[in-house]
């Protein structure tokens, strides 16, 4: 008896060397899938590397939406030995691999990209499946699993495709084998070419030979795919969706998050993975505005809005320069990832303590140092709260989820103006470089709060001058903008008194400190509780976990089973981290038995920060850093592991390729 | 408008005799002069002495880190365009610390003037050797002989890209008003390099020998000043058209090397056939000096957004059935 059909509910992969095209393969699966009404969740990883060395994306199609990975493969879609090697051992028994039969007798030593320890350990695999060490004994040892193999000739259909569009050279359209794997995945699913090809014209617009070539070639596949596996358990079916769906990265959500805030300037130097934010941000410097308050700012005379966009030499000059231009009360920010944030620790002092407005999007990434530059971690947490010498408030907001990513960027500006300090919004690798599916967001809550501002001229007089650091109103100085008439005043990097200027009077010292500092009490208290931390699950469980950042798609699916067994828990997701909210957070966690700190860092950051302020501490750590995001597979075994009473107190995750 | 409206009441706490004095006067001057709006300037400085200055200067001052006064000044006139930007820097700040700075200022030519009060030594922390010391000189402080060379400014600011190059010398107040007025005026960016004695830890390069009184001529016993103006002898900098980039880029390069018994001052490079940073956005932004990042109106009367992202979103957008 034949296992029953699968519909919509797959897992697949696909990889190979990078610079190859499997960006647009993996781009055209998706959107293909999008297109056909299904909810997609993309992965992507890759080396630090332009060329060559193995780059994979996994991707789950479901009908339901995704927010996150898991461990299996259903269908591994291959054009070249690496990556069959890699991940032939994920897919599980019921799924396929798509291949090149003629790559049949490569040696796993023939690979020079592929690391000594997994050789090593791939080799290990096959002894223990009685066969040799070339590709087709993986294969084999695949199918006394059950694995459906697939092959595919791509040279022959490469070279029947060179034929009908009358290509002398194959080497010319080397890459269409992308296409050819997608079609053969597609074929063994039984989806809708239609919905290929059209994703096909999406991705290589208006270059229509190479749609129709890398159409024809796919359908090829697709048919002999077919033909080879008609029964694959696996199948993926067009959906009818009501609602439309937004289909992006995070690095984009963040983006759409801080234009949607106002946001004029932004600076940034070259480093993975914050850079796709700002060329993001490059492509749409035109901005389109809606009718508020054209009149009286414009008189009604449309100019039309843009946002301006500057590489600058180093981090040094992007978050100075940033500075400046929020200085002239233009929204500005900067971007970056570890090693370029370590260059802005004087800069963030400087904005702190002379109470400029500026936002800092940090997308973490695997350090310390260069560590790993194109691999995920949460290990700047504990970096952000206390970046820089000396004592300065910042207001430190991590982003969970694509729909958080554009609050929390448009957020991040109303905070840093209203409380007239650094904010720095964490995001990481995980979320910058994943890619999904989900509802539109409804932001008609969302409004800019520019803070106190000082009116030009407003009854300044020589005797009573505008005073920029004015102490008697409370912590928040109006903030008056360069250029304004009427406000002069001074800034610096020093100790100032209330115009601007350099003291180091211990009084006043005593002053300024305390102003500065207030404004985050006030912060704590004025910015909304669900900004602050969203609970899920029951009230009354008894073991609820403590996590932050992009952990929280794959907490909340694994949640979703062990919710649907049964299991009390509780999840506390933290977004403002600072300043830290003390009384919420107790609240959550006074009645739990068992608390798991949940990061993606080896020193549980988080769980010490909480137990800083709140004197609790946690139970049970559910930790990873080996550089590859949580699966929500991986973290469902561990939480049920804690929960039977079975866990060690520190569990380390260490699935991932 | 007279220099004194551009004073505060701060008090100043540099050295008595320091060569910043005559630039910040001459800053006062240059700007009344030109008939500046206070509040339409804003000068940016790095750290140091020389950082100091724009606490003595009624204009908006933003006193930075070290090093940084330039991406700092940056910033500003690039959000708002609109603004007249100074930038000071000492020689230990702009070309020590802030070197990587000063060279991709050049890339840019964004409209603005950059002053480096170049005295040679870290006054500040007690008179290190800076980078414009010679090779070999032994400032009062210093333990041993300059181990370094010095950085030609001149050569750094031309190879850089600067548009306009000049040298004064903080002594003669008429012809550093008139430097400072050229190099606010030019259309791109202009470096300004300004021989400033240090009389407390700059024992070498003194008033006294700038003045030359070392070497006083026999006949009338009168000092031979070592300062000389480019524009005496007829030196004529400016790139009339593209065609003489070569000549005239050449011609400042020799004048520049030229140190000791004869230091040229004035201007040694002027050319405005390279397009500003700000002409270079316009080309991608038509509309951004009418209304620069600083100047748009982001939010309605009631905070509601004004950036209508819809065109955008429905380039990302799968719509429903």
């Amino acid at each position: 008896m034949s296992p029953p059909i699968l519909v919509n509910d797959l897992s697949w992969l696909i990889g190979g060397p990078q610079g190859s095209g499997v960006d647009s393969s993996a781009n055209v699966f998706a959107r293909a899938c999008a297109a056909g009404g299904l909810n997609v969740f993309g992965k992507r990883e890759f080396y630090s590397n332009i060329m060559g060395e193995h780059s994979y994306f996994a991707l789950r199609a479901h009908t339901n939406l995704v927010r996150s990975h898991i461990d299996a493969v259903n269908v591994l879609a291959t054009f070249e030995a690496e990556t069959l090697f890699r991940h032939a051992r994920a897919v599980t028994d019921d799924g396929a691999i798509v291949y090149d039969p003629s790559l049949a007798k490569t040696r796993l030593s023939d690979i020079p990209t592929i690391e000594k320890r997994l050789a090593a350990d791939l080799k290990t695999y096959l002894i223990s499946h009685g066969v040799g060490e070339t590709l087709d004994d993986m294969l084999a040892a695949s199918k006394q699993r059950g694995v459906a193999l697939v092959p595919i000739p791509f040279k022959e259909l490469l070279e029947q495709i060179a034929d009908e569009f009358q290509v002398d050279q194959l080497s010319k359209i080397s890459r269409v084998v992308n296409m050819l794997a997608v079609g053969a995945s597609f074929g063994l699913l039984g989806f809708d070419f239609a919905m290929m090809r059209g994703s096909l014209e999406e991705v290589f617009r208006a270059k229509a030979k190479i749609v129709n070539m890398n159409a024809a070639g796919a359908q090829k596949a697709y048919a002999l795919a077919r033909s080879l596996v008609p029964d694959f358990r696996y199948r993926l079916e067009k959906v009818a969706q009501k609602e439309p769906r937004l289909f992006l990265t995070g690095s984009q959500a963040t983006a759409l998050g801080k234009l949607y805030g106002g946001m004029r300037f932004q600076t940034y130097y070259p480093i993975t993975p914050a850079s796709d934010e700002s060329e993001f941000l490059e492509e749409n410097e035109i901005l389109d505005l809606n009718g508020h308050g054209l009149v009286p700012e414009t008189g009604g005379k449309e100019k039309g809005a843009s946002m301006l966009v500057v590489q600058t030499e180093d981090e040094i000059a992007a978050v100075t320069m940033a500075t400046g231009a929020a200085l002239t009360g233009a929204r500005s920010a900067t971007a970056t990832s570890g090693p370029g944030f370590s260059l802005m620790m004087e800069g963030i002092g400087w904005a702190s303590i002379n109470e400029v407005p500026l936002v800092i999007t940090l997308y973490q990434r695997a350090g310390p140092s260069t560590g790993m530059p194109t691999r995920h971690e949460q290990g700047d947490l504990r970096f952000a709260l206390h970046a820089g010498h000396g004592e300065s408030p910042r207001i430190v907001l991590a982003s969970g989820d694509f729909e958080e990513c554009i609050r929390d960027g448009f957020l991040a500006f109303n905070y840093a103006e209203r409380y007239q300090m650094p904010v720095i919004h964490l995001v990481d690798k995980a979320l910058a470089n994943s890619y999904a599916t989900i509802a539109p967001p409804d932001l008609s809550d969302l409004r800019i709060e520019r803070g106190a501002l000082a009116l030009a001229n407003n009854g300044y007089s020589k005797e009573d001058p505008y005073k920029r650091f004015d102490l008697g109103n409370g912590p928040v100085s109006p903030r008056a903008l360069l250029g304004q008439e009427g406000t002069i005043f001074w800034n610096t990097g020093d100790e100032h008194d209330e115009m601007g200027h350099i003291t180091e009077d211990p009084g006043l010292r005593n002053a300024m400190m305390e102003k500065r500092f207030a404004k985050l009490d006030l912060a704590a208290r004025e910015i909304p509780a669900d900004v602050k931390m969203n609970y899920f699950g029951p009230k009354d469980a008894g073991t609820v976990i403590v996590s932050w950042g992009s952990t929280k798609g794959a907490v909340l699916d694994a949640l979703d089973r062990l919710w649907a067994e049964g299991a009390k828990i509780g999840y506390l997701h933290m977004r403002l981290i600072n300043p830290f909210p003390v009384d919420g957070v107790r609240k959550f966690l006074a009645k739990a038995k068992r608390r798991i700190g949940l990061e993606m860092n080896f020193g549980a950051q988080l769980a010490g920060v909480v137990r800083e302020h709140t004197g609790i501490e946690m139970t049970h750590f559910i930790l990873k850093y080996n550089g590859r995001p949580m699966s929500n597979t991986e973290l469902y075994d561990a939480l049920r592991s804690v929960l039977a009473g079975k866990a060690e107190k520190r569990t380390v995750l260490t699935r991932g390729a | 408008m007279k220099p004194s409206d551009f004073a505060t009441e701060v008090h100043n706490d540099w050295c008595p005799g320091c060569g910043d004095f005559g630039i910040l006067r001459t800053i006062q001057m240059a700007l009344a002069e030109l008939r500046m709006e206070p509040h339409r300037v804003t000068i940016v400085s790095g750290i140091g002495c020389s950082a100091k200055t724009i606490h003595y200067v009624k204009t908006y001052g933003v006193h930075t880190l070290h090093g940084r006064a330039l991406p700092y000044a940056t910033g500003v006139k690039l959000a708002n365009p609109q603004l007249k930007v100074l930038c000071l820097s000492g020689d230990g700040d702009g070309l020590g610390i802030g070197g990587g700075h000063f060279v991709n200022a050049g890339r840019r030519n964004l409209d603005m003037l950059y002053v480096i009060h170049d005295n040679g030594v870290y006054g500040l922390t007690k008179g290190q050797a800076a980078p414009t010391l010679k090779l070999g000189v032994q400032t009062k402080s210093l333990a041993h002989p300059n181990i370094n060379d010095a950085v030609n400014p001149i050569w750094l600011a031309l190879a850089a890209g600067a548009t306009w190059v000049g040298r004064g010398y903080s002594y003669d107040i008429k012809h550093l008003v008139s430097l400072l007025k050229q190099g606010i005026e030019h259309k791109g960016y202009a470096f300004l390099d300004v021989l400033q004695p240090c009389p407390t830890y700059n024992d070498i390069n003194t008033k006294e020998w700038y003045g030359g009184e070392d070497r006083k001529e026999t006949n009338n016993g009168r000092s031979l000043p070592r300062v000389y103006k480019l524009e005496d002898e007829g030196y004529d900098p400016v790139v009339h058209e593209p065609s003489q980039l070569e000549k005239k880029a050449t011609q400042a390069l020799e004048k520049a090397l030229e140190w000791g018994d004869r230091i040229p001052i004035g201007v040694f490079f002027k050319s405005e056939h390279v397009p500003t940073f700000e002409e270079r956005i316009m080309q991608r932004v038509p509309t951004y000096m009418d209304s620069p990042p600083a100047l748009q109106s982001i939010a309605g009367p009631n905070g509601e957004p004004r950036t209508d992202l819809t065109r955008l979103i429905e380039r990302m957008t799968f719509k429903g059935a």
